[in-house]
């Protein structure tokens, strides 16, 4: 199965609402898109449409949260991070309002749309802010389980969902534990640590790599921030070398916190897997991937060139 | 309102005046030209109408003021403690490490703050939400807001017009404090947001056009909003920047200017005169 991170956030906050009649829904007229047009059907009285006014969207979320609501706010990543960040993060994170904003659309795979719609740097952005908790699911049950848990932690939570679909990685009996990385391959010679539609990929390329002989780590980096600090230096320690994967710059994404841990703690070689300073453009997720370099292939590459500086 | 009233809630503007000069000149920094042109409408909206209670600061059910106009801090923080939310004596703390009294106002330290402001453009939006919360509760209190002129050239107050019309919020009230200058000049010169009435008629709104120091005005404007049903009102209150003091009066260099030791002396004495 597959199904795409926006889809499994547009069913769980339908059944969130139900569970929680303090949770209020906002969209930026894109409602059909970001998939809050499953809890607008069920919920009519609890969801508000603001128009395509980003920086309003996430001022009055700030005011209902002030009031005791628990809004869910959403738009394109690009839009959200971008045109709202300083209303996010003045009206929002300063005053450590409970406001929720799920972010779609993010990445280079948003695809036919181009750059100016694919958002690259709202990881960066978002972890930047004190108070913000940022997670990147990487399928649809752990966005599932995330949207749960952002319903019930008191604090403004940045999650940035796909547009794509993305297999599935995890069962029903799969737990979402905030702040803690998820081991899903073990491995000696190397760690790639990824997040939201790249960790299937790592998987994938860790799988590659186990043929020809190499034992690879994979680790799944869903909560940003606070990042797992202890998972990475101990994947440092037993495994010597590091590599990074993310649909997100190279510049203050998932790279950047893993090198600001390694630096503190436990300096090994380390290579990037991600958008390397450059806008993209229009095109297919699959084409889109290939030429930005975030294919399995770029990863094996990625990981044998990080174990042969491990000297 | 009668006369015994309105006396009354004048004695009060007098100490928020004086406070405002010396929290400021304590400072060395702060906004006294926009915190005394709003001396007036605070004075009202917390001694006079809004259901809120000091000693529970947060109940759900209260009236709310947001300052979306947050560099005028030093009105917003001398009204609450003359209303007894905290100690006068805290006032000097203004702008201070470890203080409370943040340069613009922050919900998280203070009792009776209800929004943080700072940011022009971003109060109204927050206030809007509140209201839509009362809404969306059944809830009756209402939300007021404080709005510079020159803040009516950010972009998401329109936006929030806009959102607060369609919503039909008529339990928002905002206060346009009209003062007509800005940090670089008058408003019409950096860039007019003139003419302001008949926009926000345009938006949607209902709007009343008064003289924001005039207590009687005030009252009146205030309670005709309440009759409103099925929009958010707009009182376009006419002010001046620096009011009561005559050096500062209309004078857009003291915006953002500390009074000296000396010249604090000389306007408390001027306002100890009863001002002008």
């Amino acid at each position: 199965m597959a199904k795409a991170t926006r889809e499994a956030y547009g069913e769980a906050l339908e059944k969130m609402g139900g569970l929680c009649s303090n949770i209020v829904v906002l969209d930026a007229d894109l409602s059909k898109s970001t998939k809050t047009c499953v809890f607008a059907k069920s919920y009519p009285e609890r969801f508000f449409n603001v128009g395509i006014a980003e920086q309003n969207l996430a001022g009055v979320a700030a005011g209902l949260a002030a009031a005791g609501k628990i809004p869910f706010i959403s738009t394109f990543a690009m839009f959200a991070s971008g045109r709202a960040y300083e209303q996010i993060r003045n009206s929002i994170c300063y005053p450590k309002l409970n406001v929720k904003i799920a972010a779609t659309h993010a990445g280079l795979t948003v695809g036919e749309d181009g750059a100016s719609h694919q958002s690259i740097e709202d990881i960066s952005l978002m972890r930047s802010i004190p108070n913000m908790t940022v997670l990147v699911p990487a399928d649809g049950t752990e966005t599932c389980q995330a949207i749960q848990f952002a319903a019930e932690y008191d604090g403004p939570v940045y999650i940035r969902l796909g547009r794509m679909a993305v297999p599935d990685l995890f069962t029903e009996e799969y737990r979402f534990e905030h702040g803690k990385a998820v081991c899903l391959v073990e491995g000696t010679d190397a760690t790639i640590v990824a997040t939201g539609i790249m960790v299937h990929i790592a998987k994938e390329a860790a799988e590659k790599l186990q043929a020809k002989g190499f034992s690879v780590r994979v680790l799944n980096i869903h909560t940003i921030k606070p990042i797992d600090k202890d998972a990475i230096v101990k994947a440092a320690e037993q495994t010597g070398a590091i590599v990074t994967c993310e649909e997100h710059s190279i510049i203050g994404g998932l790279s950047s916190a893993v090198a600001e841990v390694l630096v503190e703690n436990f300096p090994v070689p380390m290579e990037r897997v991600g958008v390397r300073d450059t806008f993209g453009e229009s095109g297919i997720p699959k084409e889109l991937l290939k030429k930005y370099g975030l294919t399995v292939d770029d990863v094996v590459l990625a990981v044998k060139k990080v174990i042969a500086r491990k000297a | 309102m009668n006369i015994e009233l309105i006396n009354s809630l004048t004695e009060t503007t007098l100490n928020i005046r004086k406070n405002i000069i010396r929290m400021i000149t304590q400072a060395q920094s702060g906004h006294p030209g926009g915190s005394l042109s709003a001396v007036e409408i605070l004075t009202y909206l917390y001694f006079q109408e809004m259901n809120i209670d000091p000693s529970n600061s947060k109940n759900p059910k209260r009236d709310r003021f947001v300052l979306s106009k947050g560099h005028a801090a030093p009105v917003l923080y001398a009204t609450l403690a003359e209303r007894g939310f905290f100690s006068a004596d805290e006032l000097l703390t203004l702008r201070k490490i470890n203080s409370r009294l943040q340069g613009h106002p922050d919900m998280k330290g203070i009792p009776g703050v209800d929004m943080s402001t700072g940011s022009l453009g971003q109060g109204l939006s927050a206030a809007a939400g509140m209201a839509l919360a009362g809404k969306i509760d059944g809830s009756d209190y209402r939300v007021f807001a404080l709005l510079g002129d020159g803040e009516l050239e950010e972009g998401q107050i329109w936006e929030a017009g806009m959102f607060a019309a369609h919503y039909k919020l008529n339990n928002l009230t905002i206060f346009i404090d009209f003062n007509g200058l800005q940090i670089d000049g008058s408003i019409s010169e950096v860039l007019s947001p003139l003419p302001i009435p008949e926009k926000w008629r345009a938006f949607g709104w209902n709007v009343l056009e008064i003289d924001g120091h005039d207590l009687e005005g005030i009252h009146c404007a205030v309670q005709s909003a309440k009759g409103v049903l099925d929009k958010p009102t707009a009182i376009i209150a006419t002010t001046i920047k620096g009011k009561c003091i005559r050096k500062m009066e209309n004078a857009a260099e003291w915006h953002g200017k500390a009074p000296s030791i000396s010249e604090c002396e000389e306007f408390l004495f001027e306002l100890s005169r009863g001002g002008l």
